[in-house]
């Protein structure tokens, strides 16, 4: 679905009923209209401004009361998580050089696929967020965390944390919304290049961490004349130093010292890596794109309150269901909502507030997206082949 | 090695099996704790191997978790400079967060990071002739490693005399082993005064304690008000302060020194606002405290979240300077 956020004061007169009130016109700021494209809008809702600023600040409160408690067992809880992840790794590996034999190989491919879903998920993206900050441990530090992913974390932490994380399903600002690869929107132009999408997701979700680095190059900005070349060859340098010592570890430096063992070593890591990268993609489409979450336009920005901010994140994001090993292995991204709400908390808190938002949702009308993740990501394959298409029929 | 581990460190890795094995940030583990007094324990800490040694006065940068934030503070070393183990002497500051951590709960086992020994508050080589150590409640802790190490040298014990203060006997930290030291020393001499029953130090009285003051090279380690009163009173007189400059713990705004230059925060504009008015080039992102492109480190000062309206800020802290705004003078580096 589509829908408006309609930030354009309009003074009509006031109706009969209204006459001799005292009370200020009740515009309706937030008001989700049905696209002329899409026809499924359930979430057709109109809160007025009060309305979004005290749904504001009963959000502020949650994000108070979390801040408030944080503590020693939060600390605990991610030393936890990078500890056994590092075993998991070291467990993985140490298989891996057994790899001959089946067993071996398909138990040291899964532990070390976990260990660099966690890595990714559950920690670096967490960590990179700020959510550990305030530990102050250099070690679990977002200025300091470098992730096992060929995209380097200062680029990431632009396109991720600052434009992704603002302008959340902003079509043309949000590049994640088709890392600039896909139509994921009826909002982007139809060219045939898009008949391609179906196989272009496929490649992507094979290939996650490349495209996430090649996404932050933002190449499309240095035809628009927003950003220089030299930037960008900069850019590539530092994504090709990482990717290279990525590739090294993995294609060559561990199937080395598996001396006759190399091709089982090569083959689990590369299975690892794709794994990895089929499960963070299908998590991240699934946080966005799913139907039921929304999709903004630039116009709608302008002005945004710290109410409206909120509801636009709550509406541009869905959860996944699941238990506590799922929501593990998802970085916590399947409380995708509450994510997007409070970036910055720590990530074993996303649980507990979940139902507080939920019932926030529900107390002021809000759709609060989530389901099982099969059925979301068939949701978000149907769009992408939809999409494909230029009208985009359903 | 690194190769095999990018881009973590090797050492990331092995310190799963012991965290001093860390050699590019130095640890430490509490070893022993010693009750020296009500309000003041002895903290034994077995360093890393990159652990350097000290120089009897000196003091340690110790960071310790407390309800799971790292909080970083210098405490004066007692240890001697031969010792195997390092011993931090701590007394309790009423509301001190790691002080009373230290004095009461630290258990043995907890590992805390280290920085290696610093400060200036050390004796020359060769020796002055006669020395006057003047201490004062914790004051006593640089001057104890400095008596320890003496006292374990071979060569013979200089003329010292040492006038130390504290509020009463059994507040008096080291009261015992002062009083052996002495006993075995004959040319180290021990007066042990206390505050509640006679006062506080004051240059005059310690003038009529100590006859040949004016001849001695003097080392003296307390209160503020014991040390300006002395370097007042006479000429090249050693100190270490223990106190901290006082904070600005009301409203926003001040003289912030960001990098090599020095901007004025209004009240209410934050870090980043400032520093770009100011022409700065800063690091900035989302501009509403989420995306943390903006953070600097603190050197010192304090600064106030914009949202919440608290005050925080420990030197060595990453601050979002979109959403900070000064509280009191502060300084910043910038990349």
């Amino acid at each position: 679905m589509t829908a408006t956020l309609d930030t354009t004061v309009t003074d009509s007169e006031p109706g009969p009923e209204e006459t001799g009130l005292v009370r200020q016109p009740q515009r309706p700021l937030l008001e989700l209209v049905p696209s002329t494209r899409r026809a499924d809008v359930q979430a057709t809702t109109a809160l007025t401004a009060e309305q979004i600023e005290e749904l504001g600040r009963r959000l502020d409160a949650i994000r108070d009361r979390v801040l408030d408690e944080r503590g020693a067992s939060d600390a605990a809880y991610i030393r936890d998580v990078i500890g056994k992840q590092r075993a998991l790794e070291i467990g993985g590996r140490a298989l891996l050089f057994a790899g001959v034999l089946p067993p071996a190989w398909i138990a040291g491919t899964a532990m070390l696929s976990i260990a660099k879903i966690l890595e990714n998920m559950e920690i670096g993206h967490n960590v990179m967020h700020g959510q550990w900050d305030w530990m102050r441990d250099p070690k679990i530090h977002s200025s300091t965390w470098e992730w096992d992913n060929v995209s380097s974390s200062a680029e990431w932490k632009h396109s991720h944390n600052y434009l992704h994380h603002t302008y959340t399903n902003v079509v043309g600002k949000d590049r994640d919304v088709g890392y600039g690869i896909l139509r994921l929107s009826e909002e982007q132009r139809w060219t045939p290049y898009y008949l391609g999408n179906p196989l272009y997701n496929f490649l992507l979700s094979l290939f996650f961490e490349y495209g996430v680095a090649l996404h932050d190059l933002e190449v499309e900005k240095v035809a628009a004349g927003e950003k220089s070349w030299s930037r960008v060859w900069q850019q590539v340098k530092s994504i090709g130093r990482k990717t290279g010592r990525q590739v090294f570890k993995d294609y060559l430096a561990f199937p080395a010292l598996a001396g006759p063992f190399f091709l089982p070593v090569l083959a689990g890591n590369l299975t690892a890596n794709v794994v990895r990268n089929v499960w963070s993609h299908a998590v991240i489409f699934c946080g966005h794109f799913p139907a039921g979450a929304v999709q903004f336009s630039e116009e709608q920005l302008a002005d945004e309150s710290r109410g409206e901010w909120y509801v636009r994140q709550l509406l541009g994001s869905a959860n996944l269901d699941g238990g506590r090993f799922f929501h593990l292995m998802t970085g916590q991204l399947s409380f995708q909502i509450e994510h997007h709400l409070f970036p910055d908390l720590p990530s074993n808190r996303y649980a507990e507030i979940a139902p507080e938002v939920r019932s926030l949702c529900e107390e002021y009308g809000l759709e609060y997206t989530s389901g099982p993740l099969w059925k979301q990501y068939l949701q978000v394959l149907g769009t992408i082949n939809r999409l494909a298409l230029p009208n985009g029929k359903r | 090695m690194s190769a095999l581990t990018t881009p973590l460190l090797p050492e990331d890795f092995l310190t799963l099996f012991d965290p001093l094995w860390s050699t590019t940030s130095l640890r430490g583990r509490v070893v022993a704790r010693r009750r020296e007094t009500d309000r003041a324990v002895s903290v034994t800490i077995e360093p890393g191997r990159a652990w350097a040694g000290h120089r009897a006065g000196q003091y340690v940068g110790i960071g310790i978790d407390v309800d799971g934030v790292r909080y970083r503070r210098s405490y004066s070393l007692s240890s001697p400079e031969t010792a195997e183990h390092l011993t931090v002497t701590v007394q309790e500051v009423p509301g001190g967060v790691v002080s009373t951590e230290l004095v009461r709960n630290v258990p043995i086992g907890t590992v805390v990071e280290l920085e290696q020994a610093a400060g200036g508050f050390t004796l020359p080589d060769p020796l002055p002739g006669r020395l006057l150590f003047v201490t004062a409640g914790s004051g006593i802790t640089p001057v104890m490693s400095m008596l320890r190490t003496l006292a374990a040298a071979a060569a013979p014990m200089p003329d010292i005399v040492l006038v130390h203060s504290a509020r009463t006997p059994q507040d008096t930290i080291f009261a015992a082993e002062l009083a052996g030291l002495a006993a075995r020393h004959p040319s180290l001499r021990v007066v042990q005064r206390h505050s509640g029953v006679t006062g506080r130090l004051d240059p005059a009285s310690l003038d009529a304690a100590v006859p040949d003051r004016a001849a001695r090279t003097v080392y003296a380690c307390g209160p503020d008000g014991l040390l300006d009163a002395l370097t007042d009173a006479w000429d090249d007189v050693v100190v270490e302060r223990f106190t901290p400059p006082a904070r600005e713990s009301e409203g926003t705004g001040g003289t912030v020194e960001l990098g090599d230059s020095t901007v004025e925060v209004q009240p209410g504009q934050s870090l980043l606002e400032a520093g770009e008015s100011a022409g700065k080039i800063m690091p900035s992102g989302c501009r509403m405290g989420i995306c943390f492109g903006c953070v600097l480190p603190l050197r010192e000062g304090r600064v106030r979240d914009l949202r919440t309206g608290q005050a925080h800020g420990e030197p060595g802290d990453l601050v979002q300077t979109c959403i900070n705004s000064a509280c009191g003078p502060a300084s910043i580096d910038l990349p």
